[in-house]
């Protein structure tokens, strides 16, 4: 597991609230766009949702799965599922991105624009009129010649040391940048016409092949640790959209008596146990609402580690509430991992309702939103 | 000599040791996260000097090793020293789905994850040659902890091959080798699963001591997570100061 034991003053009756930071040395540290927890030195990711992470104690782990329950129509979580890539695209991770029904090259393209400050535009403008003239002069600095071999700037946005970013919902990612990241595909319709049928572990076809490749990505690039001789770490962020969906050959989401309860099951616990020995961290959209069967949705949420459920207001009364008239719908936190701690951080309210504006997607505390309306009021 | 354990379960400690053996213990939770009592007990018995065997069906074993060191005890040390056996379930569950077939074989104790079974004879087989006492040692008596037992519903196994599975054990680990068993499950009234909910009333019904972790009624509190209930105490509970 990608963890790291800070070894620090753990206070054991709260007698002292000093803690060790891990020192900015230490080697995992070192990987773009990840920040290790100061209370228990869980390597962290941002979730692409700097809101979201300040619920979840302050980002996601690495080596763990979050399971986002979709709203009716799928629309936020679909949205929530696509800041995760982004952000993946903008710290330089690779992204593994699987879906039933869409192409993953779709996906991708329609990816928020990340937001950076006006100063890294600026750069970016300049970089073109940069190297034009320094291919025309190598002037020698006389004064600052201690400079002279430095690059010239910053131009790489994922030279971005910040943690957590925000996206601009009404523009795509630029092709470019897509381009600077790797990233590996799983289209279900194209991989069963490629192979014949197999079998494995009675796990519906699709669970199986997807397992497979992930597997298969997670060795051959090295994310397990199978190259030590590799410099440089990588994150490897796993996207998987609407599983359990009909289009993934399973059917709990339309029979009350589905055939085979346990694929979707067994696929969690197989792929925990993949994420638990690589660096990566995965994201999975469930249209829970869909399946009858509410013992699966339980065992669902034992086997996964952050479980958040969406529920928006489209098509409810509660659209038409002057108390939500400026949110779209209500985040449940349901489940919060603790790793390698008794406790887990989490942030003291359950009760979040999120709202969603072009260059933010914020989530607030429903108790102050009433307060603040019958104030107004 | 023990630690820091959560104070409120200190009347478990040393001497109560010598009388409480073959009991099976469970651990329920409700609407909050049991696995503290798991970390306990596991730093406990080894601390204890008990042999014990550890099916860790959840986590990974550096999960508990982080935990255990903050509660005292090394497992890395204690497996060195065969006072430990550890199962990683989701290690043996990775050799099991992307292994080779001649090489798993069929000792792998998770192996009924690839078959249609329901069987978990390899496992409890796991369980009885890991705690049959060989000749060199002087380990205390011997302890299966397993986290946890609902993970075992949730991969293909019926409830009554998961009762049989602790029917054999109790047999095994408590009856002829005077050791104890502790079980973790999870619980909710208002759950859904019927065939877990068979497991845990059945539990409850056989073991001798329960510890109920539950999370406050009134909801989520940062400060307090729940509370912990003592239930069907054995016979012992008048020699308790």
């Amino acid at each position: 597991m990608a963890a790291l034991a800070t070894g620090g003053a753990t206070p054991s009756d709260g007698a002292t609230s000093f803690q060790r930071k891990v020192p900015a040395s230490s080697r995992l540290a070192a990987i773009a766009g990840t920040r290790p927890s100061v209370r228990h030195g869980q390597l962290l990711l941002s979730s692409g949702l700097p809101s979201l992470d300040c619920v979840l104690g302050g980002g996601l782990a690495v080596g763990t799965l979050l399971l986002i329950e979709e709203d009716k129509y799928g629309i936020y979580s679909n949205l929530l599922f696509k800041y995760f890539l982004a952000e993946g695209i903008v710290c330089g991770h690779n992204l593994f991105v699987a879906s039933a029904k869409e192409d993953p090259a779709d996906i991708l393209k329609e990816l928020p624009a990340p937001l950076f400050d006006d100063v890294h535009k600026n750069q970016v403008d300049e970089k073109e009129t940069a190297i034009k003239s320094k291919q025309e002069s190598q002037e020698s600095m006389k004064i600052a010649w201690r400079y002279q071999n430095l690059p010239k700037m910053e131009v790489s946005p994922a030279a971005s040391a910040r943690f957590g970013h925000y996206y601009d919902v009404s523009k795509t990612v630029s092709p470019e940048l897509l381009k600077s990241i790797k990233w590996h595909r799983f289209f279900l319709p194209e991989e069963m016409s490629l192979h014949p049928e197999i079998k494995t572990c009675n796990m519906t076809c699709g669970y199986t092949r997807l397992l497979q490749s992930i597997q298969r990505i997670i060795y051959q690039e090295g994310f397990d640790g199978s190259y030590p001789q590799k410099k440089q770490k990588n994150i490897l962020r796993i996207g998987i959209q609407s599983l359990g969906s009909v289009l993934w050959g399973d059917d709990i989401c339309c029979t009350d008596n589905p055939e085979d309860i346990f694929s979707l099951t067994k696929f969690l616990y197989v792929l925990r146990g993949l994420l638990r020995m690589s660096l990566s961290a995965c994201i999975i959209t469930v249209p829970a609402h869909l399946i009858q069967n509410k013992a699966i949705m339980e065992r669902v949420t034992n086997l996964s580690d952050t479980v958040v459920g969406l529920e928006s207001f489209i098509g409810s009364e509660r659209e038409t509430n002057p108390l939500y008239k400026d949110y779209q719908g209500l985040i449940h936190v349901h489940q919060i991992p603790r790793l390698n701690s008794l406790i887990c951080d989490v942030s003291g309210t359950k009760d979040l309702a999120f709202r969603l504006k072009r260059k933010q997607f914020t989530i607030e505390n429903k108790k102050i939103i009433n307060i603040a309306t019958l104030i107004n009021n | 000599m023990l630690s820091n354990p959560p104070s409120s379960l200190s009347f478990l400690e040393g001497s109560l040791l010598i009388v409480f053996q073959g009991k099976l213990t469970l651990l329920r939770d409700t609407k909050t996260d049991g696995s503290f009592l798991v970390h306990h007990f596991l730093s406990f018995y080894l601390k204890a000097g008990c042999k014990v065997c550890f099916v860790a069906l959840l986590q990974s074993f550096s999960h508990y090793n982080i935990i255990a060191q903050k509660l005292g005890v090394s497992l890395t040390a204690a497996k060195e020293r065969g006072q430990l056996v550890f199962l990683e379930g989701l290690k043996s569950c990775f050799d099991v789905f992307f292994g080779e077939e001649q090489h798993v074989g069929q000792t792998n104790p998770l192996q009924f994850v690839s078959k249609d079974g329901s069987n978990l004879k390899t496992m409890y087989e796991f369980v009885r040659t890991s705690l049959m006492a060989s000749g060199s040692d002087s380990w205390k008596c011997p302890v299966l902890l397993v986290d946890d037992l609902s993970v075992l519903l949730s991969l293909g196994v019926r409830p009554v091959d998961v009762l049989d599975f602790i029917h054999y054990c109790r047999v095994a680990v408590c009856s002829q080798l005077k050791g104890n068993i502790v079980v973790l499950v999870h619980s909710n009234d208002d759950s859904e699963d019927e065939e877990n909910e068979l497991v845990v009333n059945s539990l409850c019904h056989q073991s001798n001591l329960i510890l109920w972790a539950e999370g406050l009624a009134t909801g989520f509190c940062k400060d307090v997570h729940g509370q912990v209930k003592l239930a069907k105490a054995f016979s012992l509970l008048p020699m308790l100061p």
